[in-house]
């Protein structure tokens, strides 16, 4: 009885009672070690700004826009200027990328390539992006009857192969970049009402969307304010992944010749026109067409893979 | 499990009819016959010539007469190669483009495989970024481009194999080697991931723990399971590697399928066009309701799962 006494008066033997001082909570101390609270956004961007890699995709994009832009405004040769005296010269001072077999600047062309393939993949994915967010935000939130009944034809039209639709478009409305946008764009949205559908089915039973429509919010209001803005991650990486498989698709028409028509210029042609005087050693004009194809596809391919890793609320930490 | 496979052969079924009527409609809204271009020819044989492919005949006519031969598997005759019937070009295109495709596949499975297995097991050291970082590429060149680089390198530079054409095994390297790295980059990508999540699972150091040999654990445990991911996909590869042979054929001269598909395109030859649509689409469509068929034969849960539901 005695010994339990002792050590219950004193736990530690040894070591004075005073030094067990009750710790005061201090709520801006603790405060101090969190790091700050940062928005989904912030939060995402600094975690993208880690993945080097995605960064250089995104820098090259950049500077591929400005090529596009300004290239042929500072190259002192014409796009669709033919000259007859400088035919299939290598690269040099006066033309940087060397000339094709009609003494065309390769250098003006390339950049008006990038034009062409930057604005298929920006209009395909923008077009894509308003269909798929329209069509798959109703279906997922009107869900049951309307839902299973958009859906199966969305199933439909996801079963069609993709490139044989767009060629057949091709076929009846006649080659051209319009119809190349159109045709990818028939097609195209049906990954971004999918994803889109699949969010919002997911979100619309979260209890904030209740509270909203208890409040009486009207659900053209509840999808935009409420659905759409939590769906962006998602979203915006599909938008990344489509741009590059546009790009890819003109090219690929434009290559068989279905797609962009001479004599405007796109990568895909000249890599076609390119490849016919391979075995003449003019290797310049098949070489940049094809490096710009590969490094924008690349570049865009790892910015997706990037921003699929910042932003999945997964990975958060 | 029944009513599953019956709605999805109904889905099948419906898509492949919306595309024959698709591919119809449009190719008999393009403006001018293929009979335009031919100088020779007078009124009178233009009419003849339309009567005999029944071109006069009014619009629902023709496309009931079209599906009817359809149920017979009769794709009609080819309007600019006037002794061939489209069957007879399918019928010696598609073991070229089948052989093609198939090789392919093959290659691209398992060098996909390959790499991200061993990607996934040397994760976030060299190999892993070196794998990943080829398979990266892999996706971003066009198959076209690969080809072209190929035959720039391995053809002109380096003559070790022969341009064009389809008729020994060497002249098979360069177009199988062309189709092949994008469904590649895309399979390592994939293994990569399931498999990164699938060794991370408990069952997996369970068998880590009861003493099993690295190589079984791999291959018998965590490989069955990282492998479903890889059969969604299999189905759409199929669709990109089956697109990819226009051009790969184009490119290299092979007489398959794709090319008959193109050349039919650029001489408005509508017969051959939608024969070779509908055949190809009918293949895709096989394929994806094969893929999806063998997803729940392979995942026991799935199967389980609509059990219960029912």
């Amino acid at each position: 009885m005695e010994l339990r006494k002792q050590e219950e008066q004193n736990i530690s033997p040894g070591i004075p009672d005073e030094w067990f001082v009750p710790k005061v909570q201090n709520q801006s101390e603790a405060e101090a070690v969190v790091r700050p609270s940062l928005s989904y956004w912030k939060d995402s961007w600094y975690r993208l700004l880690k993945n080097k890699l995605a960064i250089a995709g995104m820098a090259f994009l950049i500077l591929l826009a400005l090529f596009a832009i300004f290239g042929p405004i500072i190259s002192p040769h014409s796009v669709e200027t033919q000259k007859l005296t400088s035919q299939n010269l290598p690269p040099s001072g006066e033309y940087w990328f060397g000339t094709d077999d009609l003494g065309r600047d390769v250098f003006t062309r390339t950049a008006y390539g990038a034009r062409i393939s930057l604005f298929v993949g920006l209009v395909a994915a923008l077009i894509d992006f308003i269909i798929g967010v329209v069509y798959g935000g109703f279906a997922g939130y009107k869900g049951g009857k309307t839902d299973n009944l958009m859906m199966r034809f969305v199933e439909i039209l996801y079963g069609l192969p993709y490139l044989l639709v767009v060629i057949l478009v091709m076929v009846v409305i006649g080659p051209g970049l319009t119809t190349i946008i159109l045709a990818l764009s028939i097609t195209g949205w049906v990954g971004m009402a999918r994803i889109v559908r699949g969010q919002v089915l997911q979100i619309k039973n979260y209890e904030f969307v209740l509270a909203s429509k208890t409040f009486g919010t009207k659900t053209g209001r509840i999808i935009r304010k409420n659905l759409l803005p939590n769906t962006m991650g998602p979203i915006i990486v599909q938008m990344t992944l489509t741009i590059p498989s546009a790009i890819f698709a003109e090219a690929f028409l434009s290559f068989i010749g279905l797609g962009i028509q001479a004599p405007h210029a796109s990568w895909g042609v000249m890599a076609n026109d390119g490849l016919s005087t391979i075995l003449s050693g003019y290797w310049w004009r098949l070489f940049f067409p094809t490096l710009f194809i590969s490094l924008t596809m690349f570049a865009f391919n790892v910015l997706g893979d990037g921003l699929q890793d910042a932003l999945d609320p997964k990975l958060r930490r | 499990m029944n009513t599953y496979f019956i709605k999805r052969f109904i889905a099948m079924i419906i898509t492949l009819w919306l595309i024959i009527s698709g591919t119809f409609f449009l190719m008999h809204s393009v403006p001018g016959s293929p009979f335009n271009e031919e100088r020779t020819t007078n009124e009178a044989i233009q009419k003849n010539l339309e009567a005999y492919y029944h071109l006069d005949e009014p619009l629902l006519v023709q496309y009931g007469n079209y599906l009817s031969a359809l149920l017979h598997l009769d794709l009609g005759p080819s309007i600019k190669k006037s002794s061939q019937t489209v069957n007879e070009m399918l019928g010696r295109g598609f073991p070229v483009s089948f052989e093609l495709g198939f090789y392919t596949l093959i290659l691209a499975v398992i060098s996909g495989l390959t790499l991200g297995i061993i990607a996934a097991l040397r994760h976030n050291r060299i190999i892993d970024y070196l794998s990943m970082s080829i398979a990266v590429l892999g996706i971003s060149i066009p198959n076209f481009v690969m080809a072209t680089f190929l035959i720039e390198q391995l053809a002109v530079n380096f003559p070790l194999f022969p341009v064009a054409t389809w008729t020994s095994p060497k002249h098979m390297v360069l177009p199988i080697l062309a189709l092949a790295t994008g469904p590649m980059a895309i399979i390592a990508r994939l293994t990569r991931s399931s498999m990164l999540e699938v060794l991370t699972q408990d069952y997996i150091r369970t068998a880590k723990s009861k003493g099993l040999s690295p190589v079984k654990i791999v291959f018998k445990h965590a490989l069955r399971n990282a492998l479903l991911p890889v059969v969604t996909v299999l189905g759409s590869l199929a669709a990109s590697i089956l697109t990819g042979t226009f051009v790969i054929e184009k490119i290299f001269a092979i007489p398959g399928m794709g090319k008959y598909f193109v050349d039919s395109i650029n001489n408005r030859d509508f017969p051959v066009i939608m024969g070779t649509t509908v055949f190809y689409s009918a293949i895709l469509i096989l394929m994806l309701f094969l893929v999806d068929s063998a997803y729940g034969v392979l995942d026991p849960r799935i199967k389980l799962h609509k059990k219960e539901a029912k």
